[in-house]
């Protein structure tokens, strides 16, 4: 790389993406959609299908779903599948696809929360971590070994117990939980990228510690960070639909993937295991598909 | 006249893919006698470690391997595996290039040592250490009793690679293939690590195929010089380091720096694969 | 390092931690809404007698860092305090509960480690459709979420087919594991399928290491090779994964506790949560933080002896 090409590149970066600090093949791009197959392969794309599929499903919920999720008719009460109800009937005789929906919302949205904020917390501890080094640095792991100590779903219940039972307790517990695994990864990554001749280039072309980190760190950094982000939301998912199972999360009658495995229970043991089978399996449908997805962003942002 | 050792006649190995196949040893043809060294030579990719993959049997399954390798009269390639075990456990012994990466760092040197004999052989523990320093004293490590108790991580590469040599002699071989063995060592270690190897090939009389790519080398402790191209033997013979004669050895001769003589700039070689095809389809004609 | 400094230096570590985890579950107190008084004794208000008590036992009329200490204090002689909820100290229900949990969690540790290094290994050295049959029900076990398993295996096994007790711990012994059983299966699942993933990784991997070619060409058994050149090496990455499954498990097993109904460690935080009995929520959580900082501390020692380039208190 010339010096040259550094400044220019250096200053470019200012207003658009620097090309200096990506490693890819600027000019020829394949077509999009080859690119995307190649990424994530063929179980990949089965995986982004159905979660898309899951996704508009939970978002347009209201548009969509044939009954309001919260209408009891105790008459229906535990009903079968049938054609009025596609899945059945919960024990209030509410109908359980409609649940789904509305519940994959908030089983979607809570993780995604706290995913979006462990990311960013985490994200600027490890690059002010690694970009100070020294003693910045050593306050910054230490703090991350603390909070390594306490397990994730733990964090979530301490938040409960100070605040009492709701989603955004919970949220906000997870998210606290989540950081040092974020911080850890881009903070590695960081320190990679920091190594190279670029950014030694970089200063001496008299950029700031700030704008090094922020314009070229943070980008080559970016598609790490983004990777773990969609595998940690498979544990977040797991962790918030755990809390809610426990009752310590999202409170009745609010729809929740996580209580209606709970309530399904409940009437699995009288004999009627309907919707604990269709919301337990739709847990695991949603970790899944974010998980494959998570798994193929990791290898493609290490393969670079 | 007697069978030599090891006889490889017209050996070709083919590397299967999904739509293409690529012959990467064309025909390859030597023997090597009772008690005989030949150095094989050529520049990388040319085929030399294949060949010795080829002799041991350790090609990967997608080769594809022709012709005839025959062991002191058994065929080698025609063995199923209790019999390429066994050629593999007394016949034939390997010394690798980077003995770093090819002694197992979590077990302690005198475990490698003695495995083979004990697992195998049934040689009993104490009688398989005692062979084990013997011959670690004999290739030249000193302290050989608390060597057996160090782990590969905290030797020197050139001490190690005489523990792989020593591991080698253990199994009493008749025949020892060395791919390399002093690439991966500091200036200073090679030479002796040479000079050991040479040494006690000598003394108990084995015959040794050695690859390198260092001519001098080869020629100083080789009987026979048989020099690789392509894939294929381009020119073998006692003569070859004194009296080239295939144009491809002479530049590679020429190309050597002299230790006496300034050169203002080495030759490059000119020798390539068009002119390699053209004289082969000449010497047809 | 010799190993005394070792150990004395990983006392040192957890001591610190539990420092500072102490002080901030201590500190967490006041973060909470409302004074701590009515926080501790709730909306059940309280006698004149129980409001003397608890602001005795939290030094309420001091300054913060002195309650701070004086907690810390009586911690370190061993009084966790009183649950308001039990009448009864802290550490009393914490050793009653303790057992429980570390039956549990041990169980899950051991089916963990067998289904998890037997099916990876099995599945790289096997490959084919083993392979495929084991990467595929690693994959679903991963995505399953402790309570799920556990309401399906209570919902089929104990409900359904009657073969195992539903809820309790049983009356010790046999008894015991046979109850703990489906709880420990739930809690192993998703840990023993990202072992088997890993597994069969670290297995595939050092298969292809030069060092198993010159065990090879040196003509050993290949039984001999996979035992004691591939499966040998491939324990060091197994052992690290190992040693953290287990730490988070300590984790899962609040949930599985609760679906099981047993009565646990974990059962009884999520109680005291709903409660509001902070005391024991206080105990439980550093319990639990001094479990999983153990476990890790545990796991170091034990590599030490998998990996002999490693030695006690490096870092590698």
């Amino acid at each position: 790389m010339s010096e040259q090409a550094v400044t220019e590149q250096a200053s470019s970066a200012q207003t658009q993406a620097p090309a200096v600090a990506v490693k890819s093949d600027g000019e020829h791009r394949e077509p999009v959609l080859r690119r995307i197959l190649d990424r994530l392969g063929v179980v990949g794309v089965i995986a982004s299908v159905v979660l898309t599929v899951i996704v508009i499903a939970a978002v347009f919920a209201p548009v969509l779903a044939p009954y309001d999720p919260n209408f009891p008719d105790l008459m229906g009460a535990l009903a079968g599948p049938s054609a009025d109800h596609l899945l059945g009937a919960d024990a209030l005789g509410r109908d359980i696809l409609s649940r789904l929906m509305f519940g994959a919302q908030v089983t979607l949205a809570g993780p995604g929360l706290v995913i979006l904020l462990s990311t960013i917390v985490g994200t600027v501890l490890a690059l002010v971590g690694a970009w100070c080094g020294g003693r910045v640095d050593a306050v910054i792991i230490w703090v991350l070994d603390i909070l390594f100590a306490v397990p994730g779903i733990v964090f979530g219940l301490i938040a409960v117990a100070i605040w009492g039972p709701s989603l955004f307790t919970v949220v906000g517990g997870l998210a606290v939980a989540y950081i040092p695994y974020v911080a850890r990864v881009v903070r590695g990554a960081a320190l990679r990228e920091r190594n190279l001749p670029y950014v030694s280039a970089a200063w001496l072309q008299g950029h700031s510690g700030f704008g090094i980190t922020t314009t070229q760190i943070l980008r080559n950094v970016q598609p790490i960070v983004i990777a773990q982000a969609v595998s940690s939301l498979g544990f977040a998912v797991i962790d918030l639909a755990a809390v809610s199972f426990l009752g310590l999360g999202v409170q009745p009658p609010t729809a929740d993937l996580g209580l209606m495995v709970k309530s399904g229970f409940d009437s699995t043991l009288r004999g009627y295991p309907n919707e604990a089978i269709a919301s337990g399996c739709l847990i695991v449908l949603i970790v899944w598909c974010v998980t494959v997805i998570g798994d193929r962003l990791i290898s493609n942002a290490r393969s670079v | 006249m007697t069978e030599p050792l090891l006889r490889l006649d017209n050996v070709k190995a083919t590397l299967r893919r999904r739509r293409s196949e690529q012959v990467l040893l064309n025909g390859v043809s030597f023997e090597i006698g009772q008690g005989e060294a030949l150095g094989l030579v050529g520049e990388s990719g040319s085929g030399k470690s294949l060949t010795t993959r080829a002799v041991t049997r350790m090609l990967d399954p997608a080769f594809r391997v022709d012709g005839s390798i025959t062991f002191d009269g058994a065929s080698v390639l025609g063995m199923n595996a209790s019999a390429l075990r066994k050629y593999r456990q007394k016949d034939v012994g390997m010394i690798f290039q980077d003995p770093r990466a090819h002694v197992n760092p979590v077990h302690s040197v005198g475990d490698f040592l003695t495995e083979a004999l004990v697992r195998d052989r049934g040689v009993d523990q104490r009688e398989a250490e005692r062979r084990a320093v013997a011959l670690l004293d004999e290739v030249g490590v000193r302290n050989p009793e608390a060597r057996l108790r160090q782990y590969p991580h905290e030797l020197s590469g050139g001490l190690l690679q005489r523990v792989m040599i020593a591991s080698v002699l253990l199994a009493e071989p008749r025949l020892i293939l060395a791919d390399e063995p002093t690439t991966a060592l500091d200036v200073t270690a090679q030479s002796d690590v040479m000079a050991i190897l040479d040494e006690q090939r000598k003394a108990r009389g084995l015959s040794l195929l050695f690859i390198t790519h260092d001519l001098e080398l080869a020629a100083a402790c080789c009987d026979r010089l048989a020099v690789m191209y392509a894939g294929e033997i381009v020119e073998q013979g006692a003569h070859v380091y004194d009296t080239p004669t295939h144009p491809y050895t002479v530049e590679l001769l020429g190309a050597r720096p002299d230790i006496d003589a300034k050169a203002e700039r080495l030759p490059v070689l000119t020798y390539n694969r068009e002119i390699h095809e053209r004289l082969k389809a000449e010497a047809m004609a | 390092m010799s190993f005394s400094a070792y150990i004395l230096k990983r006392i040192g570590g957890l001591l610190l931690v539990l420092l500072v985890t102490s002080f901030l579950v201590f500190g967490l107190l006041y973060l909470a809404p409302g004074s701590p008084l009515a926080f501790i004794l709730g909306p059940r208000g309280g006698t004149p007698a129980q409001i003397a008590a608890v602001t005795q036992q939290y030094h309420l009329n001091d300054p913060f860092i002195v309650r701070y200490f004086a907690w810390l204090g009586d911690l370190f002689r061993g009084n966790l305090g009183d649950s308001i909820v039990y009448r009864q100290p802290v550490s009393d229900l914490l050793f009653s509960r303790a057992g429980t949990t570390t039956a549990l969690v041990s169980l899950a540790a051991v089916i963990i480690a067998v289904v998890g290094i037997l099916a990876g290994t099995f599945a790289a050295l096997r490959g084919g459709w083993v392979d495929q049959v084991v990467s595929t029900l690693a994959a679903i076990g991963l995505s399953t979420p402790v309570f799920v398993v556990g309401v399906a295996l209570i919902s089929l096994f104990a409900v359904g087919l009657g073969w195992f007790p539903t809820f309790g711990v049983g009356s010790g012994g046999f008894d015991t594991i046979w109850h703990l059983f489906l709880p420990a299966v739930a809690l192993s699942v998703a840990s023993a399928a990202y072992l088997a993933r890993i597994t069969r990784t670290a297995v595939n991997e050092e298969r292809t290491r030069e060092h198993v070619q010159t065990a090879t060409v040196r003509g050993l058994s290949p039984r001999l090779i996979v035992r004691r050149h591939v499966l040998r090496n491939a324990l060091i990455p197994i052992t690290t994964v190992l040693g953290l499954t287990i730490a988070t498990l300590i984790a899962g097993a609040v949930v599985v506790e609760n679906v099981f109904a047993l009565d646990g460690l974990g059962s009884l935080l999520v109680k005291a949560i709903l409660q509001r009995d902070f005391a024991v929520v206080q105990a439980v959580v550093l319990v639990l933080v001094v479990a999983f900082v153990v476990v890790n501390a545990i796991v170091d020692v034990l590599y030490t002896f998998i990996d002999p380039r490693i030695s006690l208190g490096s870092k590698q």
